[in-house]
Protein backbone atom coordinates (compact mmCIF):
# COMPACT_ATOMS: atom_id res chain seq x y z
CA UNK A 1 0.00 0.00 0.00
CA UNK A 2 1.55 3.37 -0.34
CA UNK A 3 0.25 4.79 2.37
CA UNK A 4 1.82 2.09 4.65
CA UNK A 5 3.98 3.53 7.38
CA UNK A 6 7.61 3.58 6.11
CA UNK A 7 9.96 1.03 7.87
CA UNK A 8 10.70 2.54 11.77
CA UNK A 9 7.60 4.64 11.25
CA UNK A 10 5.67 5.10 14.98
CA UNK A 11 2.17 3.33 14.43
CA UNK A 12 -1.11 5.87 14.05
CA UNK A 13 -2.99 4.93 17.13
CA UNK A 14 -6.60 5.87 18.28
CA UNK A 15 -8.25 4.92 21.94
CA UNK A 16 -11.71 5.14 22.06
CA UNK A 17 -13.52 4.62 25.25
CA UNK A 18 -17.07 2.45 24.45
CA UNK A 19 -18.93 -0.40 25.45
CA UNK A 20 -17.74 -0.18 29.24
CA UNK A 21 -14.57 -0.79 27.86
CA UNK A 22 -11.67 1.05 25.93
CA UNK A 23 -11.18 -0.12 22.25
CA UNK A 24 -7.80 1.04 20.85
CA UNK A 25 -6.65 1.04 16.65
CA UNK A 26 -3.05 0.87 15.92
CA UNK A 27 -2.42 1.25 12.07
CA UNK A 28 0.28 0.98 10.32
CA UNK A 29 -0.26 3.50 8.19
CA UNK A 30 -0.16 7.33 7.51
CA UNK A 31 -3.32 8.92 8.51
CA UNK A 32 -4.84 10.01 5.04
CA UNK A 33 -8.35 11.61 4.80
CA UNK A 34 -9.62 8.66 3.67
CA UNK A 35 -8.65 6.34 6.43
CA UNK A 36 -9.07 9.11 8.87
CA UNK A 37 -12.59 9.03 7.57
CA UNK A 38 -12.60 5.07 7.95
CA UNK A 39 -11.64 5.65 11.78
CA UNK A 40 -14.65 7.63 12.08
CA UNK A 41 -16.73 5.16 10.43
CA UNK A 42 -15.44 2.37 12.78
CA UNK A 43 -15.68 4.33 16.06
CA UNK A 44 -19.20 5.44 14.98
CA UNK A 45 -20.01 1.90 14.59
CA UNK A 46 -18.96 0.82 18.00
CA UNK A 47 -20.83 3.56 19.36
CA UNK A 48 -23.80 2.61 17.18
CA UNK A 49 -23.55 -0.91 18.28
CA UNK A 50 -23.24 -0.03 22.00
CA UNK A 51 -26.75 2.18 21.59
CA UNK A 52 -28.60 -0.76 19.77
CA UNK A 53 -27.33 -3.82 21.81
CA UNK A 54 -26.73 -2.68 25.36
CA UNK A 55 -28.86 -4.01 28.28
CA UNK A 56 -27.73 -1.37 30.32
CA UNK A 57 -29.57 1.73 28.43
CA UNK A 58 -33.07 1.75 28.97
CA UNK A 59 -34.16 3.07 25.08
CA UNK A 60 -31.43 0.13 23.71
CA UNK A 61 -33.46 -2.30 21.22
CA UNK A 62 -32.05 -4.87 23.65
CA UNK A 63 -33.80 -3.20 26.62
CA UNK A 64 -36.91 -3.13 25.14
CA UNK A 65 -36.79 -6.95 24.02
CA UNK A 66 -36.40 -7.92 27.13
CA UNK A 67 -39.10 -5.89 28.48
CA UNK A 68 -40.78 -7.41 26.35
CA UNK A 69 -42.11 -4.04 24.49
CA UNK A 70 -40.45 -5.10 21.05
CA UNK A 71 -41.09 -8.66 19.36
CA UNK A 72 -37.91 -10.46 18.09
CA UNK A 73 -40.14 -10.50 14.16
CA UNK A 74 -40.55 -6.64 14.58
CA UNK A 75 -36.90 -6.14 15.58
CA UNK A 76 -34.89 -4.06 12.92
CA UNK A 77 -32.93 -7.10 10.75
CA UNK A 78 -29.76 -5.96 12.39
CA UNK A 79 -30.73 -7.11 15.61
CA UNK A 80 -32.65 -10.81 14.40
CA UNK A 81 -29.55 -10.95 12.67
CA UNK A 82 -27.46 -10.89 16.10
CA UNK A 83 -29.68 -12.81 17.89
CA UNK A 84 -29.38 -15.55 15.23
CA UNK A 85 -25.76 -15.69 15.93
CA UNK A 86 -26.49 -15.83 19.48
CA UNK A 87 -28.43 -18.98 18.84
CA UNK A 88 -25.68 -20.59 16.83
CA UNK A 89 -22.95 -20.00 19.27
CA UNK A 90 -24.84 -21.90 21.39
CA UNK A 91 -24.87 -24.70 19.38
CA UNK A 92 -21.20 -24.39 18.86
CA UNK A 93 -20.43 -24.48 22.36
CA UNK A 94 -22.00 -27.46 23.57
CA UNK A 95 -24.77 -25.00 25.30
CA UNK A 96 -21.79 -22.91 27.12
CA UNK A 97 -23.06 -19.47 25.43
CA UNK A 98 -26.06 -18.93 26.29
CA UNK A 99 -27.71 -15.22 25.04
CA UNK A 100 -31.03 -16.47 27.08
CA UNK A 101 -29.36 -17.66 30.40
CA UNK A 102 -32.04 -15.45 32.45
CA UNK A 103 -34.81 -16.18 30.08
CA UNK A 104 -34.63 -12.93 28.21
CA UNK A 105 -32.11 -11.71 25.35
CA UNK A 106 -29.05 -10.56 26.00
CA UNK A 107 -26.77 -10.61 23.40
CA UNK A 108 -24.16 -9.03 25.03
CA UNK A 109 -21.63 -11.60 25.41
CA UNK A 110 -21.57 -11.63 21.56
CA UNK A 111 -21.75 -7.99 20.68
CA UNK A 112 -18.29 -7.05 21.71
CA UNK A 113 -16.46 -8.83 19.48
CA UNK A 114 -19.01 -8.73 16.37
CA UNK A 115 -18.85 -5.06 16.71
CA UNK A 116 -14.62 -5.07 17.00
CA UNK A 117 -14.72 -7.26 13.90
CA UNK A 118 -16.78 -5.22 11.98
CA UNK A 119 -14.99 -2.32 12.57
CA UNK A 120 -11.83 -3.49 11.77
CA UNK A 121 -13.22 -4.66 8.49
CA UNK A 122 -14.22 -1.10 7.56
CA UNK A 123 -11.04 0.06 7.75
CA UNK A 124 -9.67 -3.10 6.16
CA UNK A 125 -12.06 -2.46 3.21
CA UNK A 126 -11.12 0.89 3.10
CA UNK A 127 -7.36 0.10 2.70
CA UNK A 128 -5.77 -0.10 6.03
CA UNK A 129 -4.37 -3.75 5.45
CA UNK A 130 -2.14 -3.69 8.61
CA UNK A 131 -4.29 -2.75 11.62
CA UNK A 132 -4.70 -3.85 14.88
CA UNK A 133 -8.00 -3.27 16.80
CA UNK A 134 -8.02 -4.32 21.24
CA UNK A 135 -11.35 -3.93 22.53
CA UNK A 136 -10.95 -4.20 25.87
CA UNK A 137 -8.65 -7.03 25.90
CA UNK A 138 -9.70 -8.67 22.61
CA UNK A 139 -7.81 -8.07 19.41
CA UNK A 140 -8.53 -8.45 15.89
CA UNK A 141 -5.33 -7.84 13.33
CA UNK A 142 -4.81 -7.79 9.55
CA UNK A 143 -1.71 -7.51 8.22
CA UNK A 144 0.35 -7.05 5.54
CA UNK A 145 2.62 -9.60 3.13
CA UNK A 146 5.95 -10.21 4.51
CA UNK A 147 7.28 -10.43 7.83
CA UNK A 148 6.40 -6.61 8.51
CA UNK A 149 2.69 -7.56 8.47
CA UNK A 150 3.22 -9.87 11.52
CA UNK A 151 1.68 -8.78 14.44
CA UNK A 152 2.17 -10.15 18.57
CA UNK A 153 0.00 -10.03 20.44
CA UNK A 154 1.00 -10.46 24.57
CA UNK A 155 -1.16 -12.90 26.46
CA UNK A 156 -1.71 -11.48 29.98
CA UNK A 157 -0.91 -14.04 32.73
CA UNK A 158 -4.00 -14.10 34.96
CA UNK A 159 -1.63 -15.28 37.84
CA UNK A 160 0.80 -12.17 37.42
CA UNK A 161 -1.39 -8.95 36.92
CA UNK A 162 1.12 -7.05 34.49
CA UNK A 163 2.75 -9.56 33.23
CA UNK A 164 2.70 -11.48 29.98
CA UNK A 165 1.97 -15.22 29.64
CA UNK A 166 2.93 -15.88 25.97
CA UNK A 167 3.13 -14.12 23.14
CA UNK A 168 1.33 -15.30 20.07
CA UNK A 169 1.83 -14.10 16.37
CA UNK A 170 -0.26 -13.63 13.44
CA UNK A 171 -0.93 -11.53 10.08
CA UNK A 172 -4.68 -12.34 9.95
CA UNK A 173 -6.47 -13.76 13.34
CA UNK A 174 -8.03 -12.83 16.27
CA UNK A 175 -6.83 -13.50 19.56
CA UNK A 176 -9.68 -13.54 22.67
CA UNK A 177 -9.33 -13.40 26.44
CA UNK A 178 -11.93 -14.51 28.74
CA UNK A 179 -10.71 -14.64 32.50
CA UNK A 180 -11.58 -13.92 35.89
CA UNK A 181 -8.81 -11.56 36.66
CA UNK A 182 -10.44 -8.37 36.30
CA UNK A 183 -13.86 -8.58 37.47
CA UNK A 184 -13.83 -11.36 39.65
CA UNK A 185 -15.27 -14.62 39.02
CA UNK A 186 -18.13 -13.10 36.15
CA UNK A 187 -18.63 -15.97 34.36
CA UNK A 188 -21.86 -17.99 35.41
CA UNK A 189 -21.96 -22.05 33.96
CA UNK A 190 -25.67 -21.43 32.09
CA UNK A 191 -26.20 -25.16 31.78
CA UNK A 192 -26.06 -25.44 35.99
CA UNK A 193 -26.47 -21.75 37.28
CA UNK A 194 -22.85 -21.80 38.83
CA UNK A 195 -20.13 -19.60 38.60
CA UNK A 196 -17.30 -21.22 36.24
CA UNK A 197 -13.92 -21.39 38.38
CA UNK A 198 -12.29 -24.10 37.18
CA UNK A 199 -10.03 -21.98 34.90
CA UNK A 200 -8.30 -18.46 35.62
CA UNK A 201 -8.07 -17.54 31.86
CA UNK A 202 -8.83 -19.00 28.51
CA UNK A 203 -7.36 -17.29 25.62
CA UNK A 204 -8.30 -18.47 21.54
CA UNK A 205 -7.23 -17.51 18.69
CA UNK A 206 -8.39 -17.70 15.00
CA UNK A 207 -9.95 -16.38 11.73
CA UNK A 208 -13.15 -14.34 13.31
CA UNK A 209 -13.29 -11.99 16.45
CA UNK A 210 -16.79 -12.72 16.85
CA UNK A 211 -16.30 -16.71 17.41
CA UNK A 212 -12.87 -16.20 19.12
CA UNK A 213 -14.53 -14.04 21.67
CA UNK A 214 -17.81 -16.72 22.04
CA UNK A 215 -15.34 -19.46 22.16
CA UNK A 216 -13.44 -18.10 24.87
CA UNK A 217 -16.11 -17.73 27.03
CA UNK A 218 -17.01 -21.02 26.20
CA UNK A 219 -13.93 -22.45 27.29
CA UNK A 220 -14.36 -20.86 30.93
CA UNK A 221 -17.25 -22.65 31.02
CA UNK A 222 -16.33 -25.56 29.55
CA UNK A 223 -13.18 -26.16 31.78
CA UNK A 224 -9.70 -27.30 30.27
CA UNK A 225 -10.30 -31.08 29.59
CA UNK A 226 -13.17 -30.55 27.86
CA UNK A 227 -12.69 -27.56 26.25
CA UNK A 228 -9.48 -28.75 24.50
CA UNK A 229 -11.33 -32.04 22.85
CA UNK A 230 -13.73 -29.43 21.69
CA UNK A 231 -11.86 -26.76 20.13
CA UNK A 232 -10.85 -29.72 17.87
CA UNK A 233 -13.67 -29.56 16.47
CA UNK A 234 -13.84 -26.06 15.35
CA UNK A 235 -11.09 -25.75 12.07
CA UNK A 236 -8.69 -22.93 12.54
CA UNK A 237 -9.34 -22.27 16.29
CA UNK A 238 -6.70 -22.88 18.70
CA UNK A 239 -6.88 -22.65 22.77
CA UNK A 240 -4.44 -21.52 25.90
CA UNK A 241 -6.17 -22.49 28.95
CA UNK A 242 -4.60 -21.08 32.50
CA UNK A 243 -6.73 -23.60 35.10
CA UNK A 244 -6.75 -22.69 38.82
CA UNK A 245 -3.72 -24.98 40.36
CA UNK A 246 -1.34 -22.32 37.86
CA UNK A 247 -1.31 -25.30 35.43
CA UNK A 248 -1.35 -24.08 31.29
CA UNK A 249 -2.52 -26.21 28.65
CA UNK A 250 -2.53 -25.06 24.43
CA UNK A 251 -3.59 -26.73 21.58
CA UNK A 252 -0.86 -28.10 19.71
CA UNK A 253 -1.62 -25.77 16.89
CA UNK A 254 -1.91 -22.57 18.68
CA UNK A 255 0.38 -19.92 17.20
CA UNK A 256 3.16 -19.20 19.98
CA UNK A 257 5.20 -16.58 18.44
CA UNK A 258 8.85 -17.71 17.73
CA UNK A 259 10.70 -16.76 20.87
CA UNK A 260 13.50 -14.06 20.63
CA UNK B 1 28.13 -31.92 27.52
CA UNK B 2 26.78 -34.97 28.01
CA UNK B 3 25.28 -34.00 31.57
CA UNK B 4 23.65 -30.93 30.07
CA UNK B 5 22.45 -33.71 27.64
CA UNK B 6 20.41 -35.64 29.77
CA UNK B 7 19.18 -32.49 31.92
CA UNK B 8 17.47 -31.31 28.51
CA UNK B 9 16.77 -35.06 27.44
CA UNK B 10 14.66 -35.69 31.26
CA UNK B 11 13.01 -32.29 30.65
CA UNK B 12 11.40 -33.08 27.48
CA UNK B 13 10.61 -36.76 28.08
CA UNK B 14 8.45 -35.18 30.88
CA UNK B 15 7.16 -32.23 28.66
CA UNK B 16 6.32 -35.65 26.27
CA UNK B 17 4.87 -38.04 29.38
CA UNK B 18 2.37 -34.82 30.08
CA UNK B 19 1.51 -34.47 25.93
CA UNK B 20 0.84 -38.15 25.48
CA UNK B 21 -0.88 -39.09 29.08
CA UNK B 22 -3.93 -36.90 28.66
CA UNK B 23 -5.81 -38.07 28.69
CA UNK B 24 -4.28 -41.53 27.80
CA UNK B 25 -1.78 -43.33 29.21
CA UNK B 26 0.77 -45.37 26.88
CA UNK B 27 4.24 -45.92 28.64
CA UNK B 28 6.36 -43.12 26.78
CA UNK B 29 10.03 -44.39 25.98
CA UNK B 30 12.84 -41.50 27.25
CA UNK B 31 13.55 -39.29 24.58
CA UNK B 32 17.00 -38.56 23.20
CA UNK B 33 17.46 -34.60 22.43
CA UNK B 34 19.88 -33.14 19.87
CA UNK B 35 20.62 -29.73 19.76
CA UNK B 36 19.57 -27.91 16.51
CA UNK B 37 19.68 -25.29 17.59
CA UNK B 38 21.78 -21.80 18.07
CA UNK B 39 22.72 -23.01 20.97
CA UNK B 40 24.06 -26.38 19.74
CA UNK B 41 27.55 -24.92 19.61
CA UNK B 42 27.34 -23.33 22.75
CA UNK B 43 30.06 -23.93 25.32
CA UNK B 44 29.23 -22.96 28.53
CA UNK B 45 29.16 -25.69 31.61
CA UNK B 46 26.77 -24.13 34.25
CA UNK B 47 23.54 -26.28 32.44
CA UNK B 48 21.82 -26.45 29.77
CA UNK B 49 22.56 -24.25 26.60
CA UNK B 50 20.51 -22.00 25.62
CA UNK B 51 18.69 -22.21 22.50
CA UNK B 52 16.22 -24.60 20.51
CA UNK B 53 16.17 -27.93 21.06
CA UNK B 54 14.15 -30.98 19.04
CA UNK B 55 13.32 -34.12 20.40
CA UNK B 56 13.50 -37.28 18.56
CA UNK B 57 10.36 -38.49 17.61
CA UNK B 58 8.91 -41.22 19.62
CA UNK B 59 6.34 -43.67 18.57
CA UNK B 60 3.58 -44.30 20.93
CA UNK B 61 0.86 -46.55 20.09
CA UNK B 62 -1.30 -43.45 19.73
CA UNK B 63 0.95 -42.08 16.58
CA UNK B 64 4.42 -40.02 16.53
CA UNK B 65 5.25 -37.50 18.80
CA UNK B 66 7.91 -34.70 18.59
CA UNK B 67 8.53 -32.06 20.64
CA UNK B 68 10.75 -28.69 20.17
CA UNK B 69 11.63 -26.88 23.29
CA UNK B 70 13.25 -23.35 24.02
CA UNK B 71 15.88 -23.23 26.42
CA UNK B 72 17.26 -19.72 27.86
CA UNK B 73 19.32 -19.23 31.00
CA UNK B 74 18.69 -22.79 31.96
CA UNK B 75 14.59 -22.91 31.45
CA UNK B 76 12.40 -23.89 29.20
CA UNK B 77 10.58 -20.99 27.59
CA UNK B 78 8.91 -22.82 25.10
CA UNK B 79 7.80 -26.23 24.48
CA UNK B 80 6.36 -26.88 21.02
CA UNK B 81 4.57 -30.52 19.99
CA UNK B 82 5.83 -30.14 16.35
CA UNK B 83 4.79 -33.93 15.83
CA UNK B 84 1.55 -35.68 17.18
CA UNK B 85 -0.74 -38.20 16.86
CA UNK B 86 -3.47 -36.44 14.62
CA UNK B 87 -4.26 -38.85 11.40
CA UNK B 88 -7.49 -40.01 13.07
CA UNK B 89 -10.42 -38.48 15.19
CA UNK B 90 -9.65 -40.83 17.93
CA UNK B 91 -6.07 -39.69 18.34
CA UNK B 92 -6.76 -36.07 18.06
CA UNK B 93 -8.65 -36.59 21.59
CA UNK B 94 -4.88 -35.56 22.81
CA UNK B 95 -5.85 -32.25 23.32
CA UNK B 96 -3.89 -29.67 24.60
CA UNK B 97 -0.51 -30.14 26.29
CA UNK B 98 1.38 -28.75 29.32
CA UNK B 99 2.52 -25.60 28.87
CA UNK B 100 5.39 -24.60 30.80
CA UNK B 101 4.72 -20.91 32.47
CA UNK B 102 7.71 -18.44 31.09
CA UNK B 103 9.87 -16.64 33.21
CA UNK B 104 9.81 -13.46 33.86
CA UNK B 105 12.95 -12.64 32.16
CA UNK B 106 11.65 -13.73 28.96
CA UNK B 107 8.66 -12.00 29.77
CA UNK B 108 10.62 -8.79 30.32
CA UNK B 109 12.51 -9.30 27.10
CA UNK B 110 9.24 -10.03 25.25
CA UNK B 111 6.89 -7.68 25.98
CA UNK B 112 9.25 -4.85 24.58
CA UNK B 113 8.31 -6.69 21.37
CA UNK B 114 4.77 -6.83 21.45
CA UNK B 115 1.96 -5.04 19.67
CA UNK B 116 -1.25 -5.18 21.80
CA UNK B 117 -1.98 -7.06 24.96
CA UNK B 118 -4.75 -9.48 24.87
CA UNK B 119 -6.17 -10.66 28.56
CA UNK B 120 -9.45 -10.56 30.82
CA UNK B 121 -11.68 -7.49 30.04
CA UNK B 122 -9.79 -4.47 30.96
CA UNK B 123 -12.15 -1.83 32.89
CA UNK B 124 -9.42 0.86 33.53
CA UNK B 125 -8.87 3.33 30.76
CA UNK B 126 -5.95 4.16 32.78
CA UNK B 127 -4.19 0.95 32.52
CA UNK B 128 -4.92 0.45 28.51
CA UNK B 129 -3.65 4.25 28.01
CA UNK B 130 -0.07 3.86 30.02
CA UNK B 131 -0.32 0.43 28.28
CA UNK B 132 -0.58 2.20 24.92
CA UNK B 133 2.00 4.96 26.07
CA UNK B 134 4.50 1.87 27.41
CA UNK B 135 3.99 0.10 23.70
CA UNK B 136 4.91 4.11 21.74
CA UNK B 137 7.80 4.30 23.49
CA UNK B 138 9.18 0.62 22.93
CA UNK B 139 8.28 1.22 18.83
CA UNK B 140 8.97 4.66 19.12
Amino acid sequence: MGDRAGAGGVPWRHAEPVMGTVVSFTLRHRPTPVLRAALADAVALLHEADRVYSPFLPDSAVSRLRRGELGRADAPPEVRHVLELCERAHSRTRGAFDAWADGRPDPCGLVKGWAAERAWRVLYEAGATDVCVNAGGDVRVGGAPGPAGVWRTGIADPLRPGRLLAVVAGRDHAVATSGTTERGAHIVDPRTRAPATGLLAATVTGPELLWADVYATAAMVLGATEAHRWIISLPGYALLTVAADGEARASVDFPFAPSG
Amino acid sequence: MRRQLLSVAATAAGICSLLALKPHHPAVPPVAVAPTGPGSSGTSSGGPVSGTYTGDSVDTRYGPVQVRVTLSGGRITKAVAVRTPSENERDREIAGYAVPMLTSETLTAQSAQIDTVSGATYTSEGYIRSLQSALDQAHG
